[in-house]
């Protein structure tokens, strides 16, 4: 029968020889490379102290843009919800009253806004969906934790920090803090 | 006058109608996408149509004795047909082109802010641009604005959205017993307002927001509550002494968040059981916001090609949970019951009582 592929080896029974036997070349020869490796640089990195660049379209923890006024973009017209192949993200609309004008873009605004980073698969579609470029996946990642309450992101976890008044907290959420 | 039968082609399709049929309504006969598409014209209000120019056709033979084609394209809401008419709507070139052009025309002043608008979803004009629209505007200056007006607590206007197709103001003057909003003003400055700051309050004003082809005219108890494809529409009814009580409730869970008219295919309200157009007076459509008002009839049939569709709201019942009887009677563990975390729906606050749109102040200390 002909093998399915051509990566099939037949396994060599034949007897060893007596320098085969001694094992010592082979153990110098692998002590060797392992030796060679001392003066090559390391591969690894310290992490969390340092950190890889992100590629340009790593798609990681979601944030809310504001404008350049520092008002929040968001109109909650349900658009990502609606893409959101994961059923992950949920609001509450309200009106904008007289004197909110410096806090929401537009006159209706997402009074809650909720993603559920349990259910997120990071697809991205949000932020193709969104009309207002108000919702992007920043490069930075959702934080590790124990319990699952923690990863119901709401407002003000997703909600990008004002570049004017808090520029460092804004790169932070960004992911360009390094 | 015999019944007299007129022979007609529309888009290569014959149907017979009786004499003093509109082209529109022919197509409507045949149906599905030889229809052409009408943002002014509405079958149930009389006088409307002849406005928007979208349901242009062009009439390649005028009748069996008079073959001759009509040289320019006619509205078909406006035309009566010819016994040998035939007629070309989608099979005509001259007519996409124009239709694009009307829809172009349309858009110059429309904001186009679809994502605030409580319209979208359910919006004709939306529909129209995206079948026959162009993706970019030629038009370069400001869009015009208009000084708000306020229309009392049932009805929210939204003048930059409004394209002048007369349908409330027809809507007003055949069902209410006094009309007091009109277009004020002409040509550019031309907008719908009541003279001097009334509000809208007459039995049965309530629907103009149904047969507002646009997002002008909306419902203000409604109001940003919900995205419409969010909700799911259910076909209800009460007993009402001043109207029809068959309507279409949009709910979420057990809360009735809108209630409008029940539509046809076209877009245009029903007829009710008792055979007249099913026109719903202000009672049932801004005050009972109860399920317990309402017996349910079932859930509406929604066009698969509606974004209304997206929810598969196909049946009422839920399905029955079978863990407990798998585990011998034990309740499923929950690790994470979402409304012990979340903002969002949460019980203590139901938008659906309100009267109005939801502020800040509804949510409770952020």
């Amino acid at each position: 029968m002909q093998a399915l592929t051509q990566r099939a080896k037949q396994v060599n029974r034949k007897p060893m020889t007596f320098m085969e036997s001694l094992y010592l070349p082979s153990i110098f020869k692998g002590m060797g490379i392992t030796f060679s490796h001392i003066f090559k640089k390391n591969p690894t990195i310290h992490y969390p102290e340092q950190q890889r660049p992100f590629s340009p379209v790593f798609r990681g923890l979601h944030v809310l843009n504001r404008d350049e006024e520092g008002r929040e973009r968001c109109t909650a017209c349900g658009l990502c919800a609606v893409a959101c192949p994961a059923e992950a993200i949920t609001m509450e609309a309200a009106e904008r009253l007289p004197g909110e004008e410096h806090l929401y873009r537009e006159e209706k605004y997402a009074a809650k806004y909720e993603i559920n980073m349990l259910r997120c698969i990071f697809c991205g579609l949000c932020e193709e969906a969104c009309p207002k470029d108000a919702i992007y996946l920043s490069e930075t990642f959702a934080p590790a934790s124990f319990a699952r309450k923690t990863f119901i992101y709401g407002k003000p976890d997703l909600l990008i920090p004002d570049k004017n008044k808090d520029p460092e907290g804004y790169a932070k959420a960004k992911g360009l803090a390094n | 006058m015999s019944e007299q039968l007129f022979k007609v082609t529309i888009d290569n399709i014959t149907v017979e109608v009786p004499a003093g049929t509109t082209i529109l309504n022919a197509a409507r006969k045949i149906g599905g996408e030889v229809a052409p598409p009408a943002m002014c014209y509405y079958s149930k209000l009389q006088g409307s149509g002849g406005k928007c120019r979208t349901c242009l056709v062009e009439v390649a033979k005028g009748s069996e004795k008079d073959p001759r084609p009509m040289p320019k394209l006619v509205a078909s809401c406006r035309t009566t047909v010819m016994d040998g008419m035939e007629v070309k709507n989608i099979t005509s070139d001259r007519v996409l082109d124009a239709r694009a052009g009307v829809v172009e025309f349309l858009l110059l002043n429309h904001p186009l802010d679809c994502p605030i608008c409580d319209q979208a979803g359910e919006c004709h004009l939306q529909d129209l641009s995206y079948e026959h629209g162009k993706v970019g505007t030629r038009y370069e200056f400001q869009r015009r604005t208009f000084k708000k007006h306020d229309l009392g607590k049932y009805i929210q206007l939204h003048m930059t959205r409004c394209i002048l197709c007369y349908r409330c103001v027809f809507t007003a003057d055949q069902l209410t017993q006094k009309r007091e909003h009109g277009v004020l003003d002409r040509g550019d400055h031309a907008e719908i307002a009541t003279h001097i700051e009334k509000s809208l309050e007459n039995d049965f004003i309530g629907n103009v927001i149904d047969v507002c082809p646009v997002g002008a005219l909306t419902d203000k108890t409604f109001r940003f509550k919900n995205r419409v494809w969010f909700t799911k529409p259910v076909d209800a009814h009460r007993n009402c002494d001043k109207c029809c009580g068959e309507v279409q409730l949009w709910m979420r869970g057990d809360e009735v968040f809108r209630v409008t008219a029940r539509k046809d295919e076209w877009g245009e309200i029903k007829d009710a059981s008792n055979g007249k157009t099913g026109w719903i007076c202000n009672d049932c459509r801004f005050e009972k916001k109860k399920a317990s008002d309402w017996v349910i009839d079932g859930p509406s049939k929604v066009s698969r090609h509606s974004v209304i569709s997206q929810g598969h709201y196909e049946k009422l019942v839920k399905p029955k949970e079978t863990v407990v009887d798998v585990m011998n009677g034990s309740q499923p563990h929950l690790f994470l019951d979402i409304h012990d975390v979340s903002e969002v729906n949460k019980p203590t606050v139901t938008l659906s009582a309100l009267d109005r749109p939801a502020h800040s102040t509804d949510f409770g200390n952020q």
